[in-house]
């Protein structure tokens, strides 16, 4: 097995170059003078060329590569103009609010997707099947911005119950001592019941936004897959040998037809971090999305370079653990290989 | 036995099969119109500010309210049909022509094409997707023209992948065995046999595209990328009223985010359709 699990690492590595190879060429796209970009509108001539010593960009396209490359293994992204701080810094601080928001959505489309899909398959064409369909292809028509704008304002506004759209925290709490960054997290570790709940609630209408989303994907998958388990033959078996229906759809179906469904979760979370900086800007949340766009706005294109690159990474590692994900549950991997 | 049913008469029993899909292709039809014809037929100029007070809700003069500036968000979000779907056309049909013959060859050639124009593919996959849009708008400029070059960019791996099957599976197939032999060469193979052949799939792909591209564009200009105010495109009107939605003002979001999904929902339902259509067995 320990062969299978190499043998996807290295299928992942050309992915991990062709990120940081990409991302390099959208650095050096930019028209004009890539050097006035980086010193900023205020810079003088002399800033100007001493940014260009610093980035080399002076030098054959090949050593700025292999210069950039460089850069990446020392964890040096650039700095911000707009902040002063170096990228890298400001990601890395920045991520975990990103990440417990996609994490949250993520089990929460899970835990309604698939016995959604589940029930669908179980009694295809109908009227459950056809208002599952209706759903989630509605929830992924919608654009996340607006999904995100209608549920401020449905239970913000007019219902009152979730709190103002402005971040993770009221302003009146302060965070919980940092261990893992989840606020949910750390403010368990910390025991401080009130606070949990405040970072609970400022959650809820981001989660839900994302949730909507990526319902579709996940509940398509789940009952075409439990369609083609339920008409398989084994089941059939289990069906005739009497054994009661919930064991046969549980213990016997469901799990091999999880199978596909993980590998979806793969193009799932593509989806996720690319909605993820949408529903930072509706809910003003302070993660890595809202950072991209600020420096966007700002022409600080240092920032939202890194956090293309990072971006990138982060894709292909979780693709590479949804990948492992699957040879650890199929069995029959370890047979083909 | 029946008998056997004619290309219309095929498509007329899956519209009566499945009344969405009639929905579906009305719908379509609406906005086609709309994007044809909206701008002349639109009661107020959609750049005019101040034709009604400012931020009024829904009314018999102003079917969708009126924004901040006192404009008519009917007028602004009709009008912005031809922008929105005019970016995502154009996206997808670049798509199209240059992701097809990729995967064509990719698919027929094989060998070094295709280890090259897969792995380029890949490495596009390899991003989220909205992210790379970002970078790449980022990188050449915030202009219209640069969000349909990103669109279509990251679109270009369905197009490859699509083709790219389609070819392979017929790459050994004794017909084309045939046209070799009675003399087309690789090009007139490529371009005559194997093109037709996957263009049905392709057409389902075209569709589910239009509907992603046109969100896609709508959020880039959401974020603040591409198409500027005050030129009116679904995304940006969304912006413009997001600040106004915690006061209540719902209109000003509402319609266009409304507009929106129903374009993208028509895209989907289409490709089901079509779906349906070329390829009874992927019915879903």
């Amino acid at each position: 097995m320990w062969r299978v699990v190499l043998k996807r690492l290295l299928a992942a590595l050309p992915n991990l170059v062709g990120v940081v190879v990409i991302t390099f060429l959208l650095t050096r796209a930019i028209p004009g003078d890539p050097a006035a970009y980086f010193a900023g509108g205020a810079a003088t001539m002399e800033a100007v060329e001493q940014v260009r010593q610093q980035l080399g960009l002076d030098k054959p396209l090949i050593e700025q590569f292999f210069r950039y490359v460089g850069n990446l293994a020392r964890g040096d992204l650039g700095l911000s103009l707009t902040t002063g701080q170096p990228v890298l810094k400001e990601l890395m601080a920045r991520l975990p609010a990103s990440l417990e928001m996609v994490l949250l959505s993520l089990l929460l489309a899970c835990a309604i997707a698939i016995p959604m899909g589940v029930l669908a398959a179980t009694k295809p064409g109908s009227w459950f099947d056809q208002l599952a369909r209706l759903i989630t292809t509605a929830g992924v028509s919608l654009p996340t911005f607006f999904t995100g704008l209608l549920l401020a304002y449905v239970f913000y506004f007019l219902l009152g119950w979730a709190p103002a759209p402005l971040g993770r925290l009221d302003p009146i709490f302060s965070p919980p001592p940092t261990v893992t960054g989840l606020y949910l997290i750390d403010a368990a570790l910390a025991g401080d019941r009130a606070l949990w709940w405040a970072a609970f609630k400022q959650l809820i209408l981001p989660v839900a936004t994302m949730t909507i989303f990526v319902l579709a994907p996940i509940a398509r998958m789940t009952r075409a897959s439990m369609i083609s388990v339920l008409s398989a033959d084994f089941v059939r078996t289990a069906r005739a040998s009497g054994l009661r229906p919930s064991t046969v759809l549980v213990r016997y179906a469901l799990r091999n037809a999880l199978l596909p469904v993980v590998t979806t979760l793969g193009m799932v979370f593509g989806f996720m971090i690319g909605s993820s900086v949408i529903i930072e800007k509706v809910f003003g949340w302070p993660g890595v999305g809202s950072y991209a766009i600020d420096a966007l706005t700002a022409s600080d294109y240092a920032p939202v370079q890194g956090f293309v690159l990072t971006m990138g990474i982060l894709f292909v590692l979780l693709n590479l653990l949804v990948d492992l994900l699957y040879v650890l549950i199929d069995p029959r991997v370890k047979i083909d290989a | 036995m029946s008998t056997p049913l004619s290309t219309l008469g095929h498509i007329r029993h899956v519209l009566s099969d499945n009344p969405v899909t009639l929905v579906a292709a009305t719908l379509f039809a609406g906005f086609m119109l709309m994007a044809l014809l909206g701008p002349s037929l639109v009661p107020f100029d959609p750049l005019a500010t101040n034709v009604g007070p400012a931020l009024s809700p829904p009314s018999g003069a102003h079917w969708f309210g009126t924004d901040a500036l006192g404009r008519d968000i009917f007028s602004r979000v009709v009008v912005a049909t031809r922008l929105d779907l005019g970016i995502a056309f154009s996206a997808v049909l670049l798509s199209f022509i240059i992701g097809m013959p990729l995967g064509l060859c990719a698919g027929f050639l094989g060998g070094w094409w295709d280890r090259v124009i897969s792995r380029g593919a890949d490495t596009i996959m390899a991003f989220p997707l909205f992210v790379l849009a970002m970078g790449i708008v980022a990188a050449l400029g915030n202009t219209v023209g640069n969000i349909i070059l990103a669109t279509a960019v990251i679109n270009l791996p369905f197009y490859i992948r699509v083709a790219r099957a389609e070819a392979n599976v017929r790459r050994d197939a004794g017909w084309i065995e045939a046209a070799r032999l009675s003399g087309n060469g690789n090009a007139r193979i490529l371009a005559m046999h194997l093109f037709p052949n996957a263009l049905p799939p392709a057409m389902v792909q075209v569709s589910l595209n239009m509907g992603w591209a046109i969100l896609n564009a709508a959020g880039l200009s959401y974020i603040g990328l591409g198409v500027r105010p005050p030129e009116p495109e679904w995304g940006i009107l969304v912006a413009e009223g997001a600040q106004f939605i915690v006061s209540g003002e719902w209109w000003v979001s509402f319609f266009p985010g409304m507009m929106l999904m129903l374009a993208v929902f028509t895209f989907n339902l289409l490709g089901d359709a079509l779906r349906d259509i070329f390829d009874p067995r992927k019915r879903t």
